[in-house]
């Protein structure tokens, strides 16, 4: 088992990396990549059997794809942290000739990247895709998505989800961000998901639940997962987090979906994150 | 040695049988399935439409039931071609794109994924299940995406053989084809190579390039001509995208004068792509033989082809007026 205080330590970095790549190009996703940091930081630093060599065919490990390409700033952050590129890349995101562009691509090579997301609804399909190409290698290894939870509302998701159970997809490990904010407001408000545990269930999905803000948590959680699949059933985690979490004034509202924080905001969360790894130079800025 | 070469001529254009372009896509695929063990086949609840079944029967492993999802199905499949694998999707030309372009778009072109998304009963000779499925408009939405190839075969042999070299051809690649039986004149033998056009006649009075079925009516079109006093350069620009710029330059240089026939809309289609060519490199007098910015209805393909204004009298009569206009 990891370390906690260790994988807590880079997730903090993790979380500064997303407030200073967003306040430095005054625009991005902050809320729902603070939600999803503890989560990924996990994830790229103990539940995935990655090389650190990027190679898009990915045989032999196992592979993410993230589907609210939007949270790009905290798998821009984990990549970079994991060896994936190099850290000062970071202070490109979203300027002009980078290869971190606003939601992830391949088109610029970024390492790391196998599809573009942004467009919702998308990356589940492509996961399930990727799943059944390692089956058909004789690949042992998994393939997890991560989606928001506003994106169960395109009607793609709930293509996959049928075929995913239908092929008996069982080397896929979902998970839904399951913030219960979009851009709109309150999912519930917006166009609520009813149900959501019963819902992947009728699907045919093995479901799980877990706390993605608290470590500990999605360490067992991930790993008690893994061994639930190979079964016959595609697995369906529900995650729940704070969009924003990490920084009090960020918490727990879609505000800061899409906006970036002002000068005064930006030291007030990074007063709020321990520096912990190094921050990236960002030069002509004393942030 | 080239002189010794006999010239591109409509006598040995014959035809004997009708066969559907389809059915060339589906032998197609089986060939590309015994050549190609990565190669991968997936169809949303129309298989024996697309004749994707000699696939399924000889390859069930690699074979995968879509059900009518088809946004899904491009999805998965751009997540197959990120592990090596070539995919080949099968629908209806109208569920291949318009339906899923957003799904093309962004999973398979901008992700340069080597999906090949193969579509059957594109254009009005669908027939009588009217426009809802007739789509005119999916070479302009394709050709329109960075990096996509997009190819219209014109007859059951050259449907296979495009079917193979686009397994061979790295990247996404939209092929389109139909549900008619339709004459078979294309040279069994012959090699296709994508962005390369066909040359079927030489002439000196007028080029036309035709696509995908229309090439056999242009083919009819050139011998009443012929017979007329008129020669045809007949040329069948296959590939759309990348178009075969060099060989029409070549022609229209000769010719003056081009004519294009395609069963699509004007908008979008070979004749758009045709006129941005010459208006920049070679401006000439062009007509259109096309859909002219309308949806089609239900009918037999022959009296669809008539009331739409794609028949053979409709290319004579735009070879004449472009003459006319040079």
């Amino acid at each position: 088992m990891a370390d906690i205080a260790q994988l807590q330590q880079i997730a903090s970095q993790v979380r500064r990396d997303i407030i200073r790549q967003t306040h430095f190009a005054s625009s991005g996703h902050p809320g729902g990549s603070l939600g999803c940091t503890d989560f990924l930081t996990a994830m790229y630093f103990e539940i995935l059997d990655h090389n650190p060599e990027f190679n898009m065919d990915g045989k032999n490990e196992d592979l993410f794809f993230l589907s609210n390409g939007h949270i790009s700033p905290a798998w821009y952050s984990v990549l970079a942290r994991s060896g994936y590129f190099p850290v000062e890349e970071l202070s490109t995101f979203r300027k002009i000739n980078s290869r971190l562009q606003g939601h992830p691509a391949t088109h610029e090579g970024l390492p790391g990247i196998r599809v573009a997301s942004g467009s919702l609804g998308q990356g589940l399909s492509v996961g399930i895709g990727a799943a059944l190409a390692k089956r058909l290698n004789g690949d042992h290894k998994l393939v997890y998505v991560l989606t928001g939870d506003g994106e169960l509302q395109e009607g793609q998701i709930w293509e996959a989800a049928l075929f995913a159970a239908h092929h008996k997809v069982d080397n896929l490990i979902a998970t839904v961000d399951w913030n219960g904010q979009q851009i709109d407001g309150a999912t519930r408000d917006v166009m609520s998901l009813g149900d959501l545990d019963a819902k992947w269930r009728a699907f045919g999905w093995d479901v799980m639940q877990m706390n993605g803000n608290d470590m500990k948590r999605v360490l067992k959680i991930m790993d008690l997962a893994k061994k639930r699949t190979g079964q016959g059933k595609p697995l369906m985690i529900l995650m729940k987090t704070d969009m924003g979490f990490g920084v009090d004034f960020m918490a727990g509202t879609h505000v800061w979906h899409g906006k970036a924080t002002n000068r005064e905001q930006t030291i007030n969360a990074l007063n709020q994150l321990e520096e912990t790894l190094g921050d990236y130079p960002y030069s002509g800025s004393d942030l | 040695m080239d002189i010794l070469k006999t010239a591109p001529s409509l006598d040995s254009i014959v035809s004997t049988e009708k066969k559907a372009t389809r059915d060339g896509f589906g032998a197609g695929l089986l060939e590309v399935g015994k050549k190609y063990s990565n190669s991968l086949a997936m169809c949303a609840d129309l298989t024996g439409s697309l004749k994707m079944q000699h696939f399924q029967k000889e390859f069930p492993d690699r074979f995968f039931q879509a059900g009518i999802s088809e946004a899904n199905m491009m999805g998965v499949a751009a997540g197959m071609a990120t592990a090596g694998m070539i995919p080949f999707t099968g629908t209806f030309a109208n569920f291949s794109t318009g339906r899923v372009y957003d799904q093309v778009r962004q999973s398979i072109a901008y992700s340069h994924k080597n999906v090949k998304i193969c579509a059957s009963h594109a254009g009005i000779t669908l027939g009588e299940d009217g426009a809802t499925h007739q789509i005119l408009e999916d070479i302009g939405m394709m050709k329109m995406l960075p990096g996509m190839t997009v190819i219209n075969p014109c007859d059951y042999n050259q449907t296979k053989a495009a079917t193979l070299a686009i397994a061979e051809h790295e990247g996404p690649c939209y092929l389109r084809f139909g549900r008619p039986g339709w004459p078979v004149f294309y040279p069994e033998d012959r090699e296709f190579v994508i962005g390369k056009a066909w040359q079927l006649s030489e002439g000196s009075d007028v080029t036309i390039l035709a696509t995908g079925h229309l090439v056999w009516t242009a083919v009819e079109a050139a011998r009443e001509l012929e017979s007329q006093g008129i020669r045809v350069e007949l040329i069948n620009i296959h590939t759309i995208k990348p178009l075969d710029e060099e060989a029409i330059i070549r022609s229209v240089t000769k010719t003056g004068c081009v004519v294009s026939c395609e069963e699509h809309n004007r908008y979008g289609g070979l004749g758009e792509s045709v006129a941005q060519l010459l208006t920049t490199k070679l401006p000439s007098p062009q007509e259109f033989v096309a859909v002219d910015d309308s949806f089609g209805e239900s009918g037999k393909p022959d009296q669809l082809l008539e009331k739409f204004g794609l028949s053979k009298p409709d290319i004579v009569q735009a070879v004449k007026k472009v003459i006319s206009r040079k």
